[in-house]
């Protein structure tokens, strides 16, 4: 096809950025790591690895004063409700994904491979505030980023399993150094996901326009 | 009447969602919260039943040579440790009930007849810390036979002396590893841990460990634990039979009921870790 007509199309007919598969596990999965979150910090509150705990008010779990009520305890049995049921979603979602992405060709096309010169040249580009933002293209950094918060995702689930079941997956809990151990690859790999977020939505208030493709999958006209 | 309320399933979400629940929650209405509620039953239901698969019944807890064992172990209830109870060995009689052939009831004398194993395990609290101690004691499945209790049951209901029940399911009962234990640490069980007798499961969470056990019943119905309403009727039932002077001293529970209890909620039998 000549440039001019992929152009002409562009305008009538604006290109698929992001897969439906792609868009419901993104956002089904913002909602398994947001009640993952704010149910595990209220876990995290009952014995805190470090020398703080979190805000109530930010984290989920139910009211504690009702809790306290009605079963005299201050809403840990709720927090770890949400958690273990948000974990499914979590995790089946998770799965769901990793399958398309590898049978799609989604992983191959839009995230790998990724080569550390880009990655350098891509976040001096960016800190330099040159980097430009290409419709349907993941720099070099995103791409990175998106690999590396996947992973943490995976190690969070399998730091998680081995502190759920101890017994059970006892070789899992073994790998993260025992039952202790596991807990604090838990916690940071949770820090490490909320840091991408914090990223994640900056950059997004940054370059808004990139958030319509995330909900109906097609980059607006063109700029 | 009892003072103390009945738990209400309902009341347990409601009035007053975390910020976070009420980002995940827009459009329900939360003076109810029924939709959400009635989700983290169903959820909690459906674990108890992967966790039922998970476990194995055969499957051991790991154990550590003793120098792993922590010098100070914790204590944690939902009392203080000044008044647990403290049961007196002259009076102290284990009682059996249900599903069992020999239903006579046990003196400390008896109990500590019973042939002992030891282990080294880790106890895990739901709260998030572990330690590892040395528990000694009869496996509860050599007991349970001795007793001619029917196996083929679905629950070991248990009664502490402070009040609490809770119900271990039969696999967790006959798992090789859960012992009626007796000594902690080379030494006869301390009070606070449970004098007379614990029913060390290191399969288990430890608030599924019972402790300064007075009752243990074979049943198919699920005996559930933790009912808070029914305290003060076994507190009557089992310490006022008992006639322990020190069940005086047994907390009664009141509105400020401290912290560490869980609710039915969080409580899940087959709840293997």
């Amino acid at each position: 096809m000549a440039p001019a007509d992929q152009t002409a199309a562009q305008y009538t007919c604006p290109i698929v950025l992001h897969p439906l598969t792609v868009r419901i596990t993104h956002w089904l999965n913002a909602l398994a790591i947001l009640a993952m979150i704010g149910s595990g910090w209220r876990i995290y509150n009952w014995e805190p690895l470090f020398g703080f705990t979190f805000p109530v008010w930010i984290t989920l779990g139910g009211s504690p004063e009702v809790s306290q009520h009605w079963h005299n305890e201050e809403g840990l049995a709720g927090a770890l409700q949400w958690h273990f049921a948000a974990m499914w979603l979590l995790v089946i979602n998770l799965l769901v994904y990793l399958v398309y992405g590898l049978a799609s060709g989604h992983f191959r096309q839009n995230i790998l491979p990724i080569r550390p010169q880009e990655i350098l040249r891509d976040l001096r580009a960016a800190l330099g505030g040159h980097l430009v933002h290409r419709v349907g293209e993941r720099n070099a950094v995103q791409r990175a980023l998106y690999i590396g918060v996947i992973s943490v995702i995976v190690l969070t689930v399998l730091s998680g399993l081995s502190i759920w079941k101890p017994v059970q997956f006892q070789e899992l809990t073994a790998v993260f150094s025992g039952y202790d151990a596991a807990r604090y690859v838990h916690f940071f790999c949770m820090a490490a996901i909320v840091l991408f977020l914090a990223v994640h939505l900056a950059l997004t208030a940054l370059v808004p326009e990139v958030l319509p493709p995330m909900i109906t999958g097609r980059a607006g006209r063109r700029r | 009447m009892s003072p103390i309320r009945k738990p209400d399933r309902r009341g347990f979400l409601t009035g007053g969602l975390s910020l976070g629940a009420l980002s995940l929650l827009t459009g329900c209405d939360l003076t109810g919260n029924e939709p959400a509620q009635r989700l983290l039953w169903n959820m909690s239901g459906s674990n108890d039943r992967v966790q039922g698969w998970l476990f194995y019944p055969n499957r051991l807890a790991p154990t550590y040579p003793e120098s792993a064992v922590d010098r100070v172990f914790r204590y944690n209830a939902f009392y203080p440790e000044e008044p647990a109870p403290q049961l007196d060995p002259t009076t102290y009689r284990l009682e059996l009930s249900g599903s069992i052939g020999d239903k006579r009831s046990w003196t400390v004398d008896n109990l500590y007849q019973l042939p002992r194993t030891w282990q080294t395990t880790r106890h895990v609290c739901v709260e998030g810390w572990s330690r590892i101690g040395k528990w000694g004691g009869c496996p509860l499945r050599i007991f349970l036979e001795h007793v001619e209790a029917d196996l083929t049951k679905n629950y070991v209901g248990v009664i502490y002396a402070d009040g609490y029940y809770t119900s271990i399911d039969m696999p967790t009962a006959l798992h090789p590893q859960t012992i009626m234990a007796f000594t902690f640490a080379d030494q006869i069980l301390p009070r606070k841990f449970g004098y007379p007798m614990k029913i060390r499961i290191p399969t288990k969470l430890g608030f599924k460990n019972p402790k300064f056990v007075v009752a243990l019943s074979v049943t198919n119905d699920y005996p559930g634990g933790l009912r808070i309403q029914l305290v003060p009727r076994l507190l009557r039932r089992y310490c006022g039979r008992l006639g322990e002077p020190s069940c005086r001293k047994i907390y009664v529970p009141s509105r400020s009921w401290p912290r560490h209890r869980l609710p039915e909620a969080s409580r899940p039998d087959l709840s293997p870790l």
